[in-house]
């Protein structure tokens, strides 16, 4: 079932042409890693689908038009997990996590109901941080933040999440957490989109890749079409190391061509 | 830890928050009964009460009622709506060193009043000085955030403030240099520096109203402040129209000061130290932390209201002087604790 879909999708941003007639179509339960050097408008296009700045096409979510949707609506359909994991106050875990219930009319973290606080606990479980609910997040560790940060956006229970950059700055141990917790949402299907450099992790994990180029679509598939020799080449100009292990698709990048 | 834990956990918290907020209204009462006794003739809380519910020597009854209570009320209210106003600033701007006064919002709303009085095209106690001081603390704050951007460093908020600051002072002298008469120069002079003296109800009827409806925008906004906490961005996708919340605060807090300043004058800084003086109890989360600094707020300009009729000293000082004398060092505190953060650094 298609649950995400943009037709001729146009983005500019201060008179630049950062997306240009991108048209993709996305199934409920997929992990889809959306790929492309530096610059190729990825931020953007995860931006864009989410209603978060001005574009031009049409995109419609679960079959609804975007665009005619108030943005309480938005809200309950993207759980939007943005680079950094920014947080601006030292808050406990547990309210930061209790804001993903705030596009449901909970926006009192002391004052949950009960379907709210099972939506949190959930989440936490999910995300495995009920052990630090009541500590701050700011005296966590990089890790742990990313942790509290995908509980949040577990908690919209939403339809779609849109993650831009989770595993940036995680050790190899947290990249492989976080991944198989966006990896398990998909199973429940929820449609991800995940923005990753790694490439090594989009071809293990993801059903389904975009790979983008200065700013239009390149190449979209299954992971090891997707991510064939000739778009390692054309797009990142580089050449791979490809294998296959335990059956799960293997990519490292190697040299610059 | 179990969902029920941190249920009980969350409960417990609340309810020290709550305890700190009765307290907070408590002191608040109490500062009110001393400020009603203080001045030329000392009253006790008693004599106080008494005399409010209409009891006591007739004179009394004239003292609290009629010359000091409008003080107190404004004393109460503004005080309030400085300490919201910061709160809500720095909820917006999710930087502890926000404040009306550092932005220049309540110099600007004094340059309004000023240029009111000295075109004469209104009389001091007209509402012609509230709204024009409100217009000119709109256009400030509003200068301040669109300058700012949407994820604004503290260095660029406090050099932009300094700027608009310095801008509206400089044209409040220019005012007072051309003014023809001398005794108007004097009489601006003296409102600039921030006081409750000889304030009637007249004065009460001219600012509470613009600072009630500033209060009610600032308060309605509570929710999306804590969202924000999460950044713009985040709090978008959560459903928060960040554009309108903008709006919303720049209202609030322009209403709210311009409504201040245009009957007491500029009274600084108690806008910066009210939300701090919360946090170590309420903690930070910026929804929780409005309707204490409100209380704070209060307390600190009561107090000083009172401390400057018991210090004793040849003439007047002006409530206003105190709290910049007593506000500054402690921001400048403040810069010393975010060091780090205004070096470029990412807190």
């Amino acid at each position: 079932m298609t649950m995400l879909s943009a037709e001729h999708l146009n983005v500019a941003l201060g008179g630049r042409r950062v997306l240009r007639d991108v048209s993709l179509q996305l199934a409920a339960g997929h992990l889809v890693a959306l790929v492309g050097p530096n610059g190729a408008g990825k931020t953007t296009l995860l931006r864009a689908l989410a209603g978060l700045i001005p574009s031009v096409g049409v995109i419609k979510v679960g079959g609804e038009a975007l665009a005619g949707l108030p943005l309480r609506e938005r809200a309950k359909r993207f759980g939007y997990l943005p680079q950094g994991h920014m947080v601006h106050w030292p808050l406990p875990a547990r309210d930061i996590v209790a804001l993903g219930r705030y596009p449901h009319g909970a926006t009192d973290p002391a004052r949950l109901s009960p379907r709210d606080t099972e939506a949190v606990a959930r989440a936490m479980q999910a995300a495995d941080v009920m052990e630090f609910a009541e500590r701050r997040v700011t005296e966590l560790s990089g890790g742990e933040r990313s942790r509290v940060a995908l509980a949040r956006v577990f908690a919209v229970e939403a339809p779609i999440i849109l993650a831009d950059e989770p595993t940036a700055s995680l050790d190899p141990r947290h990249q492989i957490d976080v991944m198989k917790g966006l990896r398990a949402a998909a199973d429940q299907g929820v449609l991800v989109i995940v923005v990753t450099h790694d490439l090594g992790l989009a071809a293990r994990f993801a059903d389904h890749a975009l790979v983008l180029s200065q700013g239009h679509l390149a190449s979209q598939g299954a992971p090891a079409v997707a991510l064939s020799e000739a778009v390692m080449a054309d797009v990142f100009r580089i050449s791979a190391f490809r294998a296959e292990y335990q059956r799960e698709t293997v990519i490292v990048p190697w040299a610059e061509i | 830890m179990s969902a029920q834990d941190f249920t009980i956990a969350a409960g417990l918290a609340a309810r020290r928050r709550l305890g700190a907020t009765v307290a907070m209204i408590a002191l608040a009462i109490l500062l009110m009964l001393i400020s009603l006794g203080t001045g030329p003739v000392r009253l006790s809380p008693l004599t106080v009460i008494e005399a409010l519910f209409g009891g006591g020597s007739d004179v009394s009854q004239v003292i609290v009622r009629e010359i000091r209570l409008p003080r107190t009320i404004l004393a109460f209210a503004i005080g309030a709506i400085l300490g919201l106003s910061g709160a809500a600033l720095q909820g917006l701007l999710r930087n502890p060193l926000a404040s009306p006064s550092l932005f220049g919002a309540p110099q600007s709303a004094a340059f309004g009043a000023v240029l009111v009085i000295a075109l004469g095209v209104a009389d001091v106690r007209s509402y012609a000085l509230p709204v024009a001081a409100i217009i000119a603390a709109f256009g400030s704050v509003f200068v301040l955030l669109m300058i700012a951007g949407r994820n604004a460093g503290l260095l660029i908020l406090i050099l932009a403030g300094l700027a608009i600051s310095s801008l509206a002072g400089a044209a409040t002298a220019l005012v007072m240099n051309l003014a023809s008469n001398p005794f108007l120069v004097l009489e601006i002079a003296f409102w600039l520096l921030g006081s409750l003296e000889d304030r009637s109800f007249q004065h009460v009827a001219m600012a509470l109203p613009f600072i009630v409806v500033g209060a009610a925008i600032l308060l309605s906004q509570a929710s999306a402040f804590r969202a924000l906490t999460l950044g713009e961005e985040t709090a978008q996708s959560l459903g928060v129209d960040v554009a309108r919340l903008r709006l919303f605060v720049i209202a609030g807090v322009a209403l709210g000061v311009g409504g201040a300043v245009a009957v007491t004058g500029t009274i600084g800084f108690i806008g910066l130290v009210a939300p701090h003086l919360m946090r170590p109890v309420i903690g930070h989360d910026p929804a929780r932390l409005l309707v204490p600094s409100a209380l704070a707020g209060s307390a600190l300009l009561l107090a000083a209201d009172i401390a400057v009729r018991i210090i004793p000293s040849t003439s007047d000082i002006k409530v206003g002087v105190l709290t910049s004398i007593i506000g500054v060092p402690f921001f400048l505190y403040l810069i010393m604790r975010e060091r780090r953060a205004l070096g470029g650094g990412v807190a």
